[in-house]
């Protein structure tokens, strides 16, 4: 039986006159991340996209992928039909029979968008509800918990019938709201963290520093793993890796032992700056919380932002580890964050780092680098890789 | 190019033993226990390099178990020979410096009422035979001793484990001797000895078990019963590919065990030479070399190398992904700081005294710059 996947919007709806440009990059990561389940037209409705499969096309997969976009509120898997009451009843019939068999409970819902169909919405779940309790004798109305909500909705080209909504990603559509440059370590909290900006319709580019050979090339390679994963939410993107050993080795040399954290955050931070700039990002993102190492107190966290002019973004900063696992898991991240690639780098993790580092000393400390001839080798050297998605098996 | 100094984690195949794997993947895919000719044909090639193994060990073809590997024939070995002996007793030795494959098979016989004693190793990477003899009862029925150790490539004295305990069935795990020294069942005296195919420049997911006539083991997976003790559809290629190397190396090892062995202490001794304080840990040993040095993590040194092209190990490859410190080293009592700061390099005989020249200058390069930034 032919199905169809409606899309209902979420906060956009909420937009004034910006709102076509918000649908249309939500359309445009629609195609982008559909695609993979096969070919499809895409139509524009009041609130809601019509996603109208070809043969071709991999429902599975294609509500997978769709559960995953930024800008839909829920979905729909339904079954056109003519805009009769007597089609309709029949692709109940036809479409929902199985599922009415079994279960026990229901209740019906109806959406007349086309205001020219003879009934109104009460009159269609009146009449659709009394025509499946003649059907199926067994079934009872239960308005407050239903096995299953049969709804009907009537739009402008054709009557759909499904058996309830799927909740969608929410949030806003990749891109309608700027692009930001995220720090992406390989541990647990940077992916969340791209995944909540993402949410937010932000489009982003990564920045991961590895430090060969105090780090291997399978962490490497799981940054890159975990960069595949967010695309799934964030769309293809690009992957800034910059080598920073020398400027490790360099901080170790030079510094105060208790300042080697405080003083290659300063660094990183400024690295990515120089990367933000140039890709013409407006933010920068970590996943940092208040209080989790010794690098993220209040006074670590003020003193690292001071190194930057771009707005540093933390949306875990109130989170517990707990709650940001919550996240990882759900998002699919977590079991490629925990894979123990990258222990050997104790080098550079001071035994007693400063926790309430004071600005002045810390760059009274950093005098002894060349910061600026630091950042342009980093630069420099960055290797840029372009993250389309995940693997196709 | 690369210099691959990885060998006791695994070997390249030889070229005749791929020509001989694709060989007969393509003419023999016929199912080796099928009662046609395509079956017939299969088989043979199997009992050929049963023949060819059986020869390259001096015991007889039907002593002469193939399986899926090392791991596979450790477990069948131990798992089987005390299931078939718990009515003599429960009692099992072996030693702390097994290759996992042994430990953590003890490990779940303890679990299933049997107890397990494990041996120390003394300082020279032998497992400490006066405490081993200490260790027998008359109701142990197994002893389990590798022939030559995978991180320290010490040569174990199995042969003398008989004589200790003549109640008892002895196992060694030969999967890093095999083709790098003697060995034979008869001059190991032991009852079962595992064997596998990726070490000897064959291919991945071919071992074998060697069972002594008479001695009587159950199994531990049940099936069709196609090598009687041990089911499973026969991989007739793989096994193929091991009686290739089987026949190389048959009347060769002597000549193998002189010439990794030169190799080996060549590289250890230009080693010392260019970096004096470099420990090596483990002696009597003949293609591995293991070493430590102070200041330097194992793991480090280990990418450093990479980056120039040379490949070499941390303890045992399948310890590699933990930081933890070798099993074995800390059975020999090695110093904490030295075990962390442990390479294990291990030869072949395609090992060129070049590729061991430039290796230790790289090695001597690498230290010296990773001792500066050492952790205060």
């Amino acid at each position: 039986m032919k199905e169809i996947l409606l899309l209902k919007l979420g906060e956009i709806v909420l937009k004034g006159l910006n709102r076509r440009t918000f649908e249309e990059k939500l359309i445009k990561n629609i195609r982008a991340a559909l695609q993979c389940a096969g070919n499809f037209t895409l139509q524009k409705g009041q609130s809601t996209l019509l996603v109208d499969p070809e043969p071709d096309f991999n429902m599975k997969i294609g509500v997978e992928a769709v559960k995953k976009i930024f800008g839909i509120a829920s979905i729909v898997v339904a079954a056109p039909c003519e805009k009769t009451f007597a089609s309709v009843c029949e692709t109940t019939i036809d479409y929902l029979g199985k599922r009415l068999e079994t279960a026990k409970t229901f209740k019906c819902e109806a959406k007349r968008s086309d205001k020219r169909f003879a009934m109104n919405s009460p009159e269609i779940c009146r009449e659709l509800g009394a025509f499946i309790l003649q059907r199926y004798p067994h079934l009872k109305v239960d308005v407050h918990h239903p096995d299953i909500v049969v709804t009907a909705e009537i739009r402008d080209y054709a009557a759909y019938v499904h058996g309830g909504r799927i909740k969608g990603a929410g949030g806003m559509p990749v891109g309608s709201n700027g692009k930001a440059t995220m720090l992406l370590s390989g541990g647990i909290d940077s992916p969340v963290a791209g995944y909540m900006v993402a949410k937010r319709g932000v489009s982003l580019e990564a920045v991961h520093f590895f430090s060969p050979p105090y780090t291997s090339e399978r962490a490497k390679e799981k940054v890159i793993e975990l960069a595949k994963i967010l695309t799934q939410y964030t769309g293809p993107l690009k992957l800034h890796i910059v080598p920073f050993t020398e400027p490790q080795l360099m901080i170790y040399e030079k510094c105060p032992e208790d300042l080697l954290t405080i003083i290659m955050r300063r660094i990183m931070m400024k690295v990515s700056q120089r990367i933000a700039e140039a890709n013409k990002s407006a933010a920068l993102v970590t996943g940092e919380s208040i209080g989790q190492v010794a690098s993220q107190t209040l006074e670590s966290l003020g003193v690292t932002d001071c190194a930057t002019s771009l707005p540093v973004i933390r949306p875990l900063i109130g989170m517990d580890k707990e709650e940001i696992i919550e996240v990882a898991r759900k998002i699919g991240t977590f079991e490629t964050s925990v894979l123990p690639y990258e222990d050997c780098c104790t080098v550079f993790v001071p035994k007693h780092p400063k926790i309430k580092p004071v600005l002045r000393f810390v760059e009274e400390a950093e005098d002894v680098l060349d910061i600026e001839a630091i950042i342009e080798k980093c630069v420099c050297e960055t290797e840029s890789i372009w993250i389309e998605g995940i693997d196709k098996i | 190019m690369e210099i691959y100094l990885d060998n006791a984690a695994t070997t390249k195949p030889s070229n005749e033993a791929l020509e001989e794997y694709v060989r007969v993947s393509k003419m023999y895919y016929g199912n080796p226990s099928a009662l046609h000719k395509m079956g017939l044909e299969a088989e043979k090639i199997i009992e050929k390099a049963r023949g060819q193994t059986a020869a390259s060990l001096q015991c007889d073809a039907k002593e002469v178990i193939f399986t899926s590997g090392g791991t596979e024939s450790d477990n069948l070995a131990i798992i089987g020979a005390v299931r078939a002996a718990k009515h003599r007793g429960k009692h099992i030795i072996t030693s702390k410096i097994e290759h996992h494959a042994v430990l953590h098979t003890c490990a779940y016989l303890e679990q299933n009422g049997y107890s397990v004693s494990y041996i120390d190793a003394l300082p020279n990477g032998e497992v400490d035979l006066d405490q081993l003899k200490q260790a027998v009862r008359p109701d142990t029925v197994l002893i389990s001793l590798m022939a030559l150790n995978n991180e320290t490539g010490t040569v174990q004295p199995v042969s003398e484990l008989k004589s200790i305990a003549p109640h008892a069935l002895i196992h060694s795990d030969c999967v890093q001797a095999y083709g790098k020294i003697p060995l034979s069942p008869a001059d190991l005296q032991v009852d079962m000895m595992s064997l596998s195919g990726h070490k000897i420049h064959a291919v991945k997911g071919v071992g074998v078990l060697y069972v002594r006539k008479g001695v009587h083991i159950v199994p531990i997976s049940y099936g069709g019963d196609q090598e009687g003790i041990r089911s499973g559809t026969m991989n007739t290629a793989g096994i193929a590919a091991f009686g290739v190397q089987a026949h190389k190396i048959c009347g060769s090892e002597e000549e193998s065990m002189r010439t990794l062995k030169a190799r080996r202490d060549y590289f250890a001794q230009r080693l010392l030479e260019e970096i004096p304080d470099a420990v090596i840990n483990g002696q009597k040993a003949v293609h591995i070399l293991n070493v430590g040095f102070e200041n330097v993590r194992g793991e480090v040194l280990l990418h450093a190398l990479e980056n120039a092209g040379i490949y070499v190990s941390t303890g045992s490859a399948c310890t590699s992904k933990s930081t933890k410190i070798s099993h074995v080293l800390q059975a020999m009592h090695v110093k904490p700081s030295v075990a962390q700061g442990s390479i294990r390099i291990s030869l072949s005989l395609d090992t060129t005294t070049e590729q061991i020249d430039r290796a230790v200058l790289e090695i001597k390069k690498q230290t010296d710059f990773l001792k500066k930034f050492k952790r205060r």
